[in-house]
């Protein structure tokens, strides 16, 4: 007798809701012994990280806040990954589409206009948009990895900003410091709910989450973007387009990336700055794989990744827990999220041992 | 410990009364005060975040059970800044430190939401009745480093391995350079910009194209004791910055810059207990014991070791003006004449360099 | 460009371009075994923290550089149980690995900020090292420098030639067909999956032991994705990881020389966009070119596999 693994012919449905709160238990316990090892009240921590910002509505707001970007991100690469292209330079594209959105901004800085905002929204999904046209190019026409170019792009996106801060967009009253003027009233996003940070952007972040949805499940084009990923052969067969996939899916990772990227500077910042994002196009390829591809999950990822930075730093607040304990506490928690999956789609069995029987299991 | 325990008690119900006056009695009886920090960096990066937090237990330990303090590291600059400091203003803090730029405007905004709290904003612009401003002159230390070039550098040329350009970091290299001609009226600074407050690999590939560029002496506005070490490593001289950083290079460092907040954070603290606090906008120097210098390195020949002296004395005794004309800019252009100084206002948005600068 | 500054040009392209070839033989091998760990950059920070931590502690580079590739190999086992045996999503955990290395370095690194160490000691080679250009080029670096030339060979070898880099291949490229030939595709995944931890995390050790003496939290500075995007630049072939590693490097310190020339008049953020746009834009030439072909990714790059029976 021996423990075997099998897979499961389907994927267990109470497991898949039960994993989640498992795998908190599962953080909760290799927390405890994580703060209480380093001398700090581990009940407390716990609530800091994980209750304290659930329990107020200007902590809902700010969860709200956090997750949005990471959701509509998650959700716009998601449908790349489902179709195996690797773009992980949403964080530049996020960035391309500030610069291109905050520059509609500037550009009427002073001027009124309920016309301004949609104009930038436009601008920020172009400019992500070329972005991510670059790596699509690229990859359809010489077969150059998407994975390298549209990370090394981030990095000159990122360069290209500190030029724009610097020099022409530096604020004309503002000391020589690299910022731009305030954004005017009429390039802000409106607020949903007085006293809180709460913009109108995040609503866009759950439609988008919803059409996402639709669309994958619902329409043809979610279909090829399925199949030209999990069965590169029919694809074909079935005359699927592999460029265009690659070119549709780029396009969505960098335009939503881009409208993301507006509604930070047209948002929470107001203006444009050195650093508009503090890594969010990375984080959301986390949140993307963490709410398994699939829309809906990718909003609760967002939440739960949201939920854990700022948990992070009202831990640091209240308690002065290191920003390095609370990070391993993060990854910890993904880890267990990520691992649970197993639990799902895999069973142990005690059994006698038999011939070799082999499968593959698709991701 | 029969002695202790009372006085500590006494010592903490003063300053809880202290503090729910400053608070305009808001703050729970009994309580000390609480002062929040906000980094940008981590408080591992052995520079500009680091010297904050050395102050900042510096400051706690002088103040003992009379205050409380919290930080918070690695906030980045941006919407998580402002959510940072509203919590830290809502959770009982009665003074919060803000210490990078980019958390100028998140402040701004919480102060309005909070106008019994005060708040310290390190570099910038905007003051409010309960928001002040306060600054390092930082370039003090560079005129001093400069009088020290322009005698020990037989090349006469300093490299200068700088992050971004700020008018904080331009003003340094000009200053450092004012002071270098001084000396030696040909004096040159080249300047590789990293982009960057923070790669340690990279400021030491800049430092050695500037040595292999014919520079003999390093100068750094970066966060890592990466150009001391190479500086070390090659035979060269160097300045450090934000700490001393002689163990780094025990021949290289001639001095080295360091941040000393201390004192302005036990003053304005104290201030706030008291209920004396008053916003401002200050730009604290040598005199202050804000801008401090390291003891000399070897380096520092007697000629050196004499004029730096008097650069300092002078610079604490406010007879020398770091920027007085004529200055000419790179291309050679006048743009402070002869015995005129750069006034403050213009200085804090200095954006140009001065002749003998490669940049 | 004299030979008295073109010399130590290249003497610093090689010591920019080391850490980057380390970590990116390691995940080459990594990945030709049909793994993609996306946790390069953490690895390198628990790496070159427990070798600083090691060398400080017992002042001996031999065994710093051990504990550095040890710290990688144990980071790189807990991705190994994560996705080998857990059937994980690769590119989620090396993220999630990641942030797990960030934290994780900075807590061990607390003590340890501000402490200087002596440098790792360059080998000289006797009668070689002294000869002009030659020697300061070829001959006087420390052994991290050796072992990566040595390890390009070796890993290359190991691919091209060895038994054991045929069923490594094998297993990346068709990994049922090969368990069901009777190897054991997890526990291959597992030593390959080992060795990339080892040698990130050697290439930490030589930021922290020989590039910059010195512990700062976060002092990989994004190294570790460029070396995962030089793996893709070198289509998974060793010897052009270590073009590639060069080339990165070298445009990166030529920048620097450039700005400190004073010749070139471009604002520094544009030179600053050199190493990357170089790197895209060479990529792009050889894939226009006659290599074309031979530039796709190991079949099951990234796929799960869980062996049944």
């Amino acid at each position: 007798m021996r423990i075997k693994i099998e897979p499961r012919r389907q994927v267990s449905r109470t497991l898949q809701y039960l994993t989640p709160p498992l795998s908190m238990v599962g953080t909760v316990i290799a927390a405890f012994v994580l703060f209480a090892g380093m001398g700090y009240d581990p009940g407390r921590a716990l609530y800091d990280l994980f209750v304290a910002p659930l329990l107020t509505v200007q902590g809902l707001s700010e969860l709200a806040l956090k997750a949005s970007p990471l959701v509509m991100i998650g959700v716009g690469l998601a449908a790349g990954f489902r179709a195996n292209v690797w773009n992980i330079g949403a964080e530049g594209q996020l960035v391309m589409g500030a610069i291109a959105g905050g520059g509609v901004a500037l550009a009427f800085y002073g001027q009124e206009g309920v016309w301004i905002l949609p104009l930038m929204c436009l601008a920020g999904i172009l400019g992500g948009l070329a972005w991510g046209a670059i790596p699509a190019f690229l990859k359809t026409r010489f077969e150059v990895s998407e994975i390298l170019v549209s990370l090394m792009l981030t990095y000159v996106a990122e360069l290209f900003l500190s030029l724009l801060v610097l020099g022409p967009w530096k604020d004309p009253e503002g000391m020589n410091f690299p910022q731009s003027r305030m954004f005017s009233d009429s390039a802000l996003l409106p607020m949903l709910v007085e006293g809180t940070r709460m913009h109108a952007g995040i609503l866009v972040s759950l439609a988008i989450a919803l059409i996402a949805w639709v669309v994958m499940t619902r329409s043809i084009i979610g279909f090829e973007i399925r199949t030209v990923g999990s069965a590169p052969a029919a694809a074909r067969y079935a005359g699927f387009s592999r460029s265009k996939v690659i070119w549709l899916t780029m396009l969505a990772g960098g335009g939503l990336a881009g409208l993301a990227g507006v509604f930070e500077v047209a948002g929470p910042i107001g203006q444009i700055i050195p650093k508009i994002t503090p890594g969010y196009g990375f984080t959301a390829i986390i949140v993307a794989f963490l709410g398994r591809l699939h829309p809906l999950g990718i909003l609760a990822a967002g939440v739960v990744m949201a939920l854990s930075y700022i948990g992070a730093d009202n831990a640091q607040v209240d308690m002065g827990l290191p920003n390095a304990a609370t990070g391993l506490v993060q990854a910890m928690l993904l880890f267990f999220l990520l691992a649970s999956d197993f639990l799902v789609r895999y069973r142990l069995r005690l059994v006698r041992p038999h011939p070799v029987r082999r499968e593959e299991v698709l991701a | 410990m029969s002695v202790l325990i009372p006085r500590r008690q006494f010592l903490a119900g003063g300053a809880a009364a202290a503090a729910g006056a400053a608070l305009g009695g808001t703050a729970r009886a009994a309580a000390p005060l609480g002062v929040g920090f906000v980094y940008v960096g981590p408080v591992g990066d052995f520079g500009f975040s680091y010297q904050h937090d050395v102050a900042r237990k510096a400051m706690e330990a002088a103040l003992g059970a009379a205050v409380k303090t919290t930080f918070v590291e690695k906030v980045a600059e941006g919407p998580d800044a402002e959510r940072v400091i509203r919590q830290l203003a809502s959770g009982g803090n009665g003074l919060i430190y803000t210490t990078s730029f980019g958390f100028m405007n998140p402040a701004e905004r919480v102060a309005h939401q909070f106008p019994k709290v005060k708040f310290e904003q390190c570099t910038g612009y905007k003051t409010l009745p309960n928001m002040a401003e306060y600054n390092e002159r930082f370039y003090e230390g560079r005129v001093i480093c400069g009088a020290i070039a322009g005698h020990v550098s037989k090349a006469g040329v300093a490299g200068y391995v700088a992050s971004i350009p700020i008018p904080e970091v331009v003003m340094g290299i000009d200053a450092f350079t004012l002071a270098a001609q001084k000396v030696n009226p040909n004096f040159k600074t080249k300047v590789i910009w990293i982009n960057s407050w923070f790669d340690p690999g990279k400021e030491a590939d800049a430092a050695k194209s500037l040595i292999d560029q014919g520079a003999d002496i390093l100068c750094q506005h970066t966060d890592s004791p990466a150009v001391m070490q190479t500086a070390e490593e090659r035979g060269v001289l160097a300045f450090g910055q934000a700490s001393n950083m002689q163990k780094f290079g025990p021949k290289a460092q001639l001095t080295s810059i360091m941040d000393n907040w201390t004192p302005y954070y036990i003053e304005r603290t104290k201030q706030v207990i008291d209920g004396t606090w008053k916003t401002g906008s200050v730009w604290l120097g040598l005199k202050d014991g804000v801008v401090e210098m390291a003891p000399y390195g070897p380096g520092v020949t007697d000629a050196a070791r004499e004029a730096a002296d008097k650069v300092k004395s002078g610079l604490i005794a406010g007879t020398l003006n770091a920027f007085t004309g004529p200055i000419k800019d790179q291309k050679g252009a006048v743009k402070v004449a002869a015995d005129a100084t750069i006034p403050d206002e213009q200085l804090q948005k200095l954006d140009w360099y001065v002749e003998g600068v490669q940049a | 460009m004299t030979l008295s500054i073109l010399v130590p040009l290249l003497v610093s392209v090689i010591t920019a371009a080391t850490p980057l070839l380390l970590a990116a033989l390691g995940e080459l091998v990594v990945e030709r075994a049909g793994v993609l760990n996306l946790g390069l950059e953490g690895m390198m920070l628990v790496g070159a923290i427990c070798a600083f931590a090691t060398m400080s502690l017992t002042g001996n580079p031999v065994l710093g550089m051990l504990a550095g590739a040890g710290a990688g190999a144990a980071m790189a086992g807990l991705f190994g149980v994560l996705v080998l045996t857990l059937a994980s999503n690769q590119v989620a955990t090396g993220l999630a690995l990641t942030l797990f290395g960030i934290g994780l370095s900075a807590l061990i690194g607390t003590g340890f900020v501000g402490h200087p160490i002596p440098v790792l000691p360059k080998l000289a080679v006797p009668g070689l090292s002294g000869l002009p250009v030659v020697g300061p080029l070829l001959f006087s670096h420390d052994a991290l420098v050796y072992f990566s030339i040595a390890a390009t060979a070796g890993v290359g070898w190991f691919l091209k030639h060895s038994r054991a880099g045929l069923i490594l291949r094998g297993v990346g490229e068709a990994d049922s067909s090969a368990h069901s030939i009777g190897h054991d595709v997890i526990r291959i995944r597992y030593c390959a999956v080992l060795f990339g931890g080892a040698m990130a995390g050697l290439g930490g050790a030589y930021l922290s032991l020989a590039y910059t003496p010195m512990w700062v939290e976060g002092m990989t500075a994004g190294r570790g994705w460029i070396a995962l995007a030089l793996v893709v630049f070198a289509a998974w072939r060793p010897w052009r990881a270590l073009a590639g590693a060069y080339l990165f490097g070298g445009v990166a310190v030529l920048q620097l020389y450039l700005q400190g020339s004073g010749l070139v008049v471009v604002p520094t953020q544009v030179l600053a966009m050199l190493p990357y746009i170089a790197t895209i834009l060479v990529l792009t030439l050889i894939s226009s070119g006659s290599m074309r072909s031979r530039l796709s990714a190991p079949a099951c790059l990234g796929k799960p596999f869980r062996p049944v029976g």
